[in-house]
């Protein structure tokens, strides 16, 4: 664990225990998950239970205690997508990464999972690799999309 | 009276704030000294939509077009065009020829039928510049609340305005604030709730993305009235731009005084935290919300004591969703019989007596013209899908219309006259929710569509109480029998019977309403669900389980040459056939991706 | 950093803030805004803000207003740019931009005045009421 990086995170924001959600925030976004270590430390410094801490990390979505691959793809549910097709595009993705929503190709350069809506309704169907967004995406497309980043 | 001549004067937005209230005045003026104020008269309009010519006068009847007022020029004019009758050529705007051919944004019914008060801003200021949204009138509310209004004819505007919860609850937000003022307390807080959960609504964002300051100032305004100090806006994390154009506002605010201590030089101190979500659809429920703000899992609680009265902290606290504090200041600034007049119904007797204003909606799914629009209350579904949204996609056509997001219900072709209104949603089982409006079409499966919005509110479930948690999965178990092809006529007895029960004792909203889309479908849609059990047919060719692709051999060799296009593109190598010769589907390696239905040129393959 | 603001101050910034928000008394002769919301960045705005930038750049033009506001609304014909020209009485939105349609916007309407048809949605701006 780098507790360098940890305590800075943990410096912007004022020191007590209704911060430890936004804290795991910076954290998740930081180091894309939550190592074990690394919730026994935030917890210890904002004096929240570990229990707590990991009621929290399993609670919200956006934690994730496994770490994620070097590319993670998001597909967008949400509903506009959804009647775009967004089951399609997901299970394209499963199919030719040959894993399951929510888990990380063995070389760890993907990770795959569905997220709730993105807000670019406009452009459904939309999926998300890394930073970049891919818009009005059909399934047949999916083995292009992936070769970018292999 | 009869007057010979007209002159109407721009009182939209823009022109306000380009000063043509005062051209009026002086107008008057000048034609009252010059004794001819019984022959011509000055009437203000609505936006002419040239806002960048304002302030801007048409003369009717002779359409004259005066651009670019200045007080100064008044006298000249009155003298020139209504004594002498000699239009003044320098004032005036003549069309470049070029330009006729080009639509004014008010002659596009998309725009045309918008009606904008949260999104006046919108596409017009640049949102990370405080200055820009002063322009446009902005923190004029505020200065004229904090100088000339006690916080009782703060909330007295709001009540009488109409103005109720835009993010969902639909609660009149003056009641709100009254009561949370009545509380005893040392603290109070206010909250913005821009958590927006809603798979298919983007209207809080996009209203934070355009235009920050108006919540921010909407915020104060509302802290004044109800004596707050200190606010917070909880926001989705997933809204990256919205959080940071929110802190670009709030730090502006804070170096002009706006937000902190005695701002305007008065009494009155207030400041906004931000506070990010992480992740958590039942965080858009108030009493789960404020349990986040506190670091804890957003769980909701039972609300024998709503959270006016103790809430954040255990404080009162008043809380309303981005688009509602959007609307605040230009209330102030219009007056509420202003903001009443636009809607339905009559509020002036009861709060819930009816719609006022204009509710913002995020239009998405299968219209032509997806998008943001923000439109008066009681304008009809068909005039949204059909004048603003440009009609359904590829000439397909209607099947339901899903609004309120996840909670919401489907609305028929046959309820499309309904006026968009609080009471007229919920009759007829859907609801205003936050504005999410997804449009379906005839390829759409209504099983399947209730089925995907269950699914969403089941994952959503925060787990506390048994209903939700448990009825919402055996509600989607037989959901799941339904659109495999294994559902019986009793299952649909059951899933009604489960609904009711589910709505019936839920801890939340959440629980309470997320029966609503089965509830709709069932209703609406039951023949979609009798030929499932029965048939074990899908309609609409969506149920995976229920359809089987195949390839018509006429059209794959009259009129594709067995290009093979099918063949190349399936992932599970489940076509064969030899090139220029018929293809075939192998079924049993098929996986029913679609991919082959989607590439083919010639139409050849089809589902039955 | 910035001192705090009276009321009267407000009246002021209005003033000051409006000159160069609608192009008068020669604080530039064209204002392009594009459209930058996250819609708007997601079907590639961002690429359409760096043409204008590099077209203004290229082109050695220094009477020209390059801003970003919010979402425009229509989605579905993002990217979306308003191009306002001094002495022109209504701005024109132009939809669905390419770097290469950026191209003949400059070419076309900042520097000759003549609006580009084809890629252009409508004259004005919206109606408020």
């Amino acid at each position: 664990m780098e507790a360098d990086v940890i305590d800075k995170i943990i410096e912007k924001h004022p020191k007590e225990p209704s911060s430890i959600i936004q804290v795991l925030l910076d954290v998740q976004s930081e180091l894309y998950y939550l190592p074990e270590d690394v919730l026994k430390y935030v917890s210890a410094e904002l004096k929240v239970p570990i229990s707590r801490t990991y009621n929290l990390a399993t609670f919200y979505k956006a934690f994730s205690l496994k770490p994620k691959g070097k590319h993670p793809i998001s597909v967008c549910t949400g509903t506009a997508c959804y009647v775009e097709g967004a089951d399609k595009l997901m299970e394209q993705f499963e199919r030719e990464l040959g894993i399951k929503d929510g888990e990380t190709t063995a070389d760890k350069k993907f990770s795959l999972e569905s997220v709730r809506c993105l807000g670019c309704c406009g452009l459904a169907p939309v999926v998300t690799v890394g930073k970049n967004l891919h818009g009005k995406l059909p399934s047949s497309k999916v083995g292009k999309i992936l070769k970018q980043y292999k | 009276m009869a007057y010979r001549t007209y002159l109407m004067v721009c009182a939209g937005t823009g022109c306000v704030a380009n000063n043509s209230m005062k051209i009026k005045e002086k107008l008057e003026d000048e034609l009252l000294k010059r004794g001819i104020h019984n022959e011509v008269s000055v009437v203000t309009t609505g936006c002419n939509g040239f806002c960048a010519a304002g302030p801007l006068m048409v003369v009717q009847p002779d359409g004259v077009f005066y651009q670019l007022l200045k007080e100064s020029d008044i006298p000249l004019l009155v003298e020139e065009h209504f004594i002498k009758g000699r239009p003044v050529k320098k004032l005036m705007y003549t069309p470049p020829k070029e330009k006729s051919s080009i639509p004014k944004m008010s002659d596009i019914p998309f725009f045309a039928n918008q009606t904008l008060i949260a999104l006046k801003n919108r596409g017009l200021i640049d949102p990370e510049k405080i200055d820009e949204y002063i322009a446009r009138g902005g923190y004029e509310a505020l200065a004229k609340v904090l100088t000339t209004m006690t916080s009782e004819e703060v909330i007295k505007e709001i009540k009488d305005s109409g103005l109720r919860g835009r993010g969902g609850g639909g609660f009149p937000t003056g009641i709100k604030w009254e009561t949370c003022k009545r509380m005893e307390a040392d603290t109070r807080y206010v909250i913005c709730n821009a958590d927006e959960g809603d798979p298919g609504a983007f209207m809080d964002r996009s209203i934070i993305e355009s235009d920050p300051h108006a919540v921010l100032e909407g915020m104060c305004i509302g802290a004044f009235a109800i004596g707050a100090s200190d606010g917070y806006i909880y926001i989705r994390n997933e809204y990256p731009i919205a959080l940071q154009r929110l802190q670009v506002a709030i730090k502006q605010a804070r170096e002009y005084g706006l937000l902190g201590k005695n701002i305007f030089g008065t009494d009155f101190s207030f400041d906004v935290r931000i506070v990010r979500g992480a992740g958590a659809f039942v965080c858009g429920e108030s009493t789960a919300l404020m349990a986040s703000i506190e670091g804890k899992p957003g769980e909701p609680r039972a609300k024998y004591v709503h959270t006016v009265e103790k809430g954040l902290h255990d404080k009162p606290t008043c809380l309303n969703n981005v688009e509602t504090w959007a609307n605040v200041a230009q209330i102030i600034t219009r007056g509420a019989s202003w903001f009443s007049s636009i809607g339905t119904g009559d509020v002036s007797e009861d709060a819930w007596g009816g719609s006022k204003g204009t509710k913002v909606f995020s239009l998405s799914g299968k219209v032509n013209n997806t998008g943001l629009i923000e439109v008066p209350m009681g304008i009809s579904l068909r005039q949204i899908i059909y004048d603003i949204g440009g009609g359904i996609k590829d000439g397909k056509k209607f099947k339901a219309v899903q609004t309120g997001g996840p909670s919401g219900g489907f609305i028929p072709e046959s309820l499309l006259d309904l006026p968009v209104d609080y009471e007229e949603l919920t009759r007829v089982g859907s609801m205003m929710g936050s504005g999410g409006m997804v449009v379906t079409d005839e390829d759409n499966c209504m099983v399947e569509m209730a089925k995907y919005f269950l699914s969403f509110t089941q994952a959503e479930s925060c787990g506390k109480c048994i209903p939700c948690r448990e009825g919402t999965k055996r509600m989607l178990d037989i959901l799941e029998k339904i659109t495999t092809g294994e559902g019986t006529e009793e299952d649909l007895v059951l899933l009604e019977e489960l609904s009711y029960m589910v709505v019936d004792s839920s801890l939340c909203a959440l629980g309470g309403s997320a029966p609503n889309p089965v509830l709709t479908t069932l209703k609406y849609f039951r023949d979609e669900y009798e030929t499932h059990v029965r048939d074990k047919k899908c309609p609409a060719h969506c149920c995976k389980a229920l359809i089987k692709y195949s390839i018509d051999p006429n059209i794959c060799v009259e009129k594709g040459h067995g290009c093979g296009v099918c063949s190349k593109s399936c992932p599970d190598g489940a076509i064969i056939g030899e090139s220029k010769q018929v293809h075939y589907i192998d079924l049993m390696k098929c996986g029913k991706c679609g991919i082959c239905y989607d590439s083919c040129k010639f139409n050849a393959i089809y589902i039955e | 950093m910035a001192s705090k603001i009276s009321i009267e101050d407000l009246a002021k910034i209005r003033k000051e803030t409006l000159r160069t928000m609608n192009l008068r008394e020669g604080s530039g002769k064209v204002k392009m805004n594009v459209h930058m919301g996250t819609c708007g960045i997601a079907a590639g705005a961002r690429k359409i803000l760096e043409a204008v930038l590099s077209e203004v750049e290229t082109r050695g033009l220094n009477d020209i207003i390059v801003t970003n506001s919010g979402c425009a609304g229509l989605c579905s014909q993002e990217p979306m740019m308003t191009v306002e020209v001094y002495n022109e009485p209504a701005p024109v939105k132009y939809v669905s931009l390419t770097p290469e349609k950026v191209k003949k916007i400059f070419d076309s309407h900042v520097l000759k005045g003549e609006i580009v048809k084809e890629y252009a949605l409508a004259l004005g701006s919206e109606t408020t009421v």
